[in-house]
């Protein structure tokens, strides 16, 4: 290790690994650890919606007759989209295209931009039909208080979901201005992988949320539930 | 030694795939199946979701360690939900 100490020791690895690949793969663990926590994170609220689902399944497909399912349904193609160009980027990371790197960062946050767009002008419709669980709800018929849990649990598991997308464009910020400045190399891009693997995991929650959510009262026009 | 580097051809595959199953998720959720609309929803959500964890994620390339991660991370959301359901759904009031 002394007698040729660029080759066997570059800059970019830490002391108390032994080799690159060592030290990509603990990143990438550690990163998977992260997101096992998040899963349970999440889950907990995933298991809040299964068990009042399950308790009042007509109130919930009825008040999912609320949501705009073509807004939902962009936001899924806009998100899926979002997470094809994070898996370029970490692909061009990896080939050394600094250009083509920074290109899919960029549109990678652009998208996300959309999704939250879209999410906040839905939040505003809900806003404007009085939805919003409190003091202001109204909801007609009877269900209207199954339909205030309903509607809590869209707010909680749609709002946290959308703060992860927050932190993740904030994220991308600084990972733009970094891979700009050509940080990234084929042998060194810890960062621009594991932050995908936080982008991807930000995409499976929607995934399930989607039609969670948005579909479970289509077959039924009425909106009466079974 | 070096970064496995998925061929671009992949991603492309991948995307589409979950393009197709976002359009039949939507599709089959406007015919009443009964039961069956939420078995088909959620198991093609677990199929996309597979799909973004296996490719997307790199985990089909990863070393077993992190591969195991990854399983336990599912197996103990699995028991959560499991056991929790297991007793709403056996209540007798």
């Amino acid at each position: 290790m002394s007698d040729t100490p660029s080759a066997a020791h570059p800059a970019h690895l830490a002391h108390h690994f032994d080799t690159v690949e060592q030290q990509r793969e603990s990143s990438s663990l550690g990163m998977w650890v992260f997101l096992a926590q998040e899963v349970m994170f999440f889950g907990g609220l995933f298991l809040a919606y299964l068990v009042y689902r399950s308790s009042y399944p007509a109130a919930f497909a009825e008040a999912s007759h609320h949501l705009d399912v073509v807004l939902g349904g962009i936001n899924t193609v806009i998100l899926i989209a979002s997470s094809l160009t994070m898996a370029l980027a970490v692909y061009y990371a990896q080939t050394g295209k600094r250009n083509l790197l920074v290109l899919f960062l960029l549109a990678t946050m652009l998208l996300g931009l959309a999704f939250l767009g879209i999410k906040a002008v839905e939040y505003h419709h809900k806003y404007v039909d009085k939805l919003i669980p409190g003091v202001a709800f109204s909801y007609p018929g009877p269900n209207a208080q199954h339909a205030q849990l309903f509607f809590s649990l869209y707010f909680a598991m749609t709002g946290m979901h959308a703060l992860h997308m927050i932190i993740g464009f904030g994220l991308l910020i600084w990972l733009v201005n970094d891979a700009r400045k050509g940080r990234f190399t084929p042998e060194y891009h810890s960062h621009i992988e594991i932050f995908g693997l936080y982008w991807h995991f930000v995409d499976i929650v929607w995934i399930f949320l989607f039609p969670l959510l948005y579909l479970i009262g289509l077959h039924d026009a009425a909106g009466g539930g079974h | 030694m070096s970064v496995h580097v998925v061929p671009l051809r992949v991603y492309f595959v991948i995307f589409t795939s979950l393009m197709i199953l976002t359009a039949v998720t939507v599709a089959v959720a406007y015919l009443d199946l009964g039961p069956l609309n939420t078995i088909l929803a959620l198991s093609i959500a677990v199929t996309k979701a597979a799909l973004v964890i296996l490719y997307f994620m790199h985990v089909r390339y990863s070393p077993s360690l992190t591969k195991l991660v990854v399983a336990g991370s599912f197996l103990w959301l699995f028991i959560l939900l499991s056991i929790t359901m297991s007793d709403y759904l056996s209540r007798g009031w």
